[in-house]
């Protein structure tokens, strides 16, 4: 068996994510091509459509606030080596926190009443990831089926929350009451006329707090250490006097505060209500975003970004190529986690290898492994 | 209630279990061997929309389940190529199957036929049609056997009957022949079953094949039986039920078939019922749509019973370090 030598860092981080990104879009060009349309006029049109002018751009900050917060709720939870896939759910049910909080003060000041929705969000959120986590941590079941299981019991919920308690009887449309101006979370427009009609609002800063945020709680806390050494390695971590399943319990409603967040965005700065499936799928791209991002808050900035120009421009292609609709974008979104997540093998055994024969003081060792192997 | 109505419901009983059944049996065989499906969804939303394409297209119905299964295959053994070959994250990997389908489901379908992603309404031999058993209709005026034969029994599409032969298939093959002794084997100790110098990754790939070929029987069964032509997201998380019911079941076959009759039940009973009175409280039908996935939860946590998988589950192979 060959010595395995990890790829220099700047592969890890950049070239590896690069060559299965450019693999995902390379596998989406040729589904456009087998439809019949032209895959780099679709590019252009995306590119222009989440780049090109003030409201295709807001539009594109507005979705990456929203995978922001699921790429970190998923990165959080991957460093400590649990996958949260409920994200969904979490940032669902959050969506009560929010609007029970933006309903009662909405009469008073924005800066009073986001922080308040916001800690009332992160609650709720952070206890429907807590659930799992517990039964995870103290009943041994498995995380990824339980938050599952949750997504679906969520939707219930939601559903019957709406209809029964929070509509108020003068409407017929499944939603609750308007939130008044003042629980609304300020749009970037009223400061910028730039962003034009989009709905991009203050919920960005609290994306950009909670990255830099997760950043220190990862990597320059005791507790972010602790969970670190949980995800590399559980068995050590228990010898080292790290509790486990409190570590699960506690890693899991950060998680789940943090998808909850998405709730603020939507049903504060953009619905100003509580609407049904109001998510609609960010806690899965979540899952693409953390993936991309290789579980850093850089790399997920960067890749909710990416993301949400995907949406926003995805939006635009079905209004210029009519050939295309928008669903192209969850085509792509697949590929990603598919090259990225799960079939990384493709290209890291063979790029090690090149690695390996390119940098001097490697080789030597590298041909002295494939000596070896040709004489087994 | 009387029997006619009674009768009326575990009749759409039958009919809403029988792709739970399907995909629950297809899991079985892939978790069994170790490899975690989440990716049943998935497989069965694109042979849905294969199977109601094609019978769109060639006007029968069995060239639609054909095209079904292959499609479901292939989707299968590219799910199996992460997990198995690349030793990728099988949770990772059954999450992409099910967006990839999603999104190539209703992008191709509204490429294609510009119908918001539906397929066209099937025509005549495009759908399966029920199969009425010998004797039934003689049989419907005997009291209450009668009708049980003639209207709960008989008058099914093939798939149902092929769905519920399947459980006491998948039983022998599981537990009555080498292939399954093997099978099981390798969900829990693959060492064990290298050492004695079966290959685990050609065992893993049978399992997925046969995981594929399940899936496109359930999947076809909701675009070319239940329904006439392919909808949008028509599995509508079926597939996660089936999954659920999976483990509810314990990984084991005859107990799957009861497991989806209840869900399959629940799910006849929440259509049926806006709402209902238990010991003179209101049940929300929120409460009923949610009561499966409640219960399995439950039942993973080991409230009630115990579920414990495969111990290899979710762990790719590899023969040496």
């Amino acid at each position: 068996m060959s010595a395995r030598r990890p790829l220099p860092r700047w592969a890890d981080v950049a070239l590896l994510p690069a060559i299965n990104l450019a693999l995902a879009f390379l596998v989406s060009g040729l589904v456009v091509l087998l439809v019949g349309e032209n895959p780099f006029h679709a590019i252009q049109v995306i590119i222009y459509g989440a780049f090109g002018y003030g409201d295709g751009f807001g539009y594109t900050l507005y979705y990456a606030t929203n995978f922001v917060f699921t790429g970190l709720a998923v990165a959080v939870a991957a460093h400590a080596g649990l996958f949260n896939i409920g994200g969904d759910g979490q940032a669902y049910v959050a969506g009560l926190g929010a609007v029970v909080v933006a309903l009662a003060l909405d009469q008073t000041h924005w800066l009073l009443a986001m922080p308040a929705a916001v800690i009332a969000a992160a609650a709720v959120g952070g206890f429907w990831a807590f659930i799992p986590g517990w039964l995870q941590a103290k009943r041994g079941s498995h995380v990824v089926i339980t938050t599952i299981m949750f997504n679906f019991i969520a939707a219930a919920l939601m559903v019957y929350m709406v209809n029964r308690v929070l509509k108020p009887a003068s409407t017929m449309a499944p939603e609750s009451a308007t939130i008044d101006v003042a629980g609304r979370v300020p749009q970037l427009r009223q400061f910028f006329s730039f962003f034009g009609y989009s709905p991009v609002n203050l919920s960005i800063v609290i994306a950009i707090l909670a990255l830099v945020g997760v950043y220190i709680l990862v990597w320059h806390t005791k507790f972010g250490y602790a969970m670190r050494v949980l995800g590399a390695n559980p068995t050590a971590s228990r010898y080292a006097g790290i509790s486990n399943s409190r570590m699960i319990m506690i890693t899991m409603t950060i998680s789940g505060a943090l998808a909850g967040m998405v709730a603020i965005n939507e049903v504060m700065g953009v619905q100003n209500r509580l609407v049904l499936d109001y998510v609609a799928g960010a806690g899965f791209v979540g899952i693409a975003v953390a993936l991309m991002g290789r579980n850093h808050p850089i790399g997920i900035a960067l890749a909710a970004l990416l993301f949400g120009a995907l949406y926003q421009g995805g939006q635009e292609l079905q209004f210029v190529i009519p050939g295309i609709t928008r669903e192209m974008i969850v085509v792509i979104q697949a590929l990603v986690i598919l090259f990225t997540g799960a079939m990384e093998g493709l290209f890291r055994p063979s790029l090690e290898r090149a690695f390996m024969l390119l940098s001097p003081e490697q080789k030597a060792d590298a041909v002295a492994v494939s000596t070896a192997k040709s004489e087994s | 209630m009387d029997l006619a109505a009674i009768l009326s419901i575990l009749d759409a009983t039958i009919r809403l279990s029988t792709p739970l059944l399907l995909a629950c049996l297809a899991g079985m065989y892939s978790e069994r061997a170790g490899l975690f499906d989440i990716g049943l969804e998935g497989k069965m939303l694109a042979a849905a929309f294969a199977a109601g394409a094609v019978a769109a297209i060639s006007g029968s119905a069995w060239l639609g389940l054909l095209a079904g299964m292959v499609v479901s295959l292939g989707t299968s053994l590219l799910q199996g190529v992460a997990a198995i070959s690349l030793k990728g994250n099988q949770l990772i990997a059954g999450v992409a199957i099910n967006m990839l389908a999603a999104g190539m489901t209703t992008f191709l379908g509204q490429t294609w036929f510009h119908q918001g992603g539906r397929t066209p309404p099937l025509g005549e031999g495009g759908r399966f049609e029920t199969i009425t058993l010998p004797f039934a209709d003689e049989l419907a005026g005997v009291p209450i056997l009668g009708p049980i034969y003639a209207d709960l029994i008989s008058g099914h599409y093939i798939l149902v009957y092929i769905a519920f032969i399947m459980v006491a298939v998948t039983w022998f093959v599981l537990f009555r022949t080498r292939f399954g002794l093997r099978l099981r084997a390798v969900g829990e100790n693959p060492k064990a079953v290298d050492t004695a110098g079966i290959s685990v990754v050609k065992l893993r790939y049978q399992a997925v094949i046969i995981t594929g070929l399940l899936c496109g029987l359930a999947g076809a069964y909701f675009s070319i039986a239940q329904g006439s032509g392919f909808g949008n997201n028509m599995t509508a998380g079926k597939g996660y039920i089936a999954l659920a019911a999976l483990i509810f079941a314990k990984w084991k076959p005859v107990p799957a078939m009861f497991t989806c009759l209840l869900f399959g039940f629940l799910d006849a009973l929440q259509i049926r019922l806006q709402s209902a009175q238990l010991f003179g409280i209101e049940v929300p039908v929120q409460a009923i749509q949610a009561l499966p996935y409640v219960l399995t939860v439950v039942l993973l946590a080991g409230f009630i019973g115990k579920a414990v998988g495969p111990k290899a589950g979710g762990v790719p192979y590899t023969k040496e370090r």
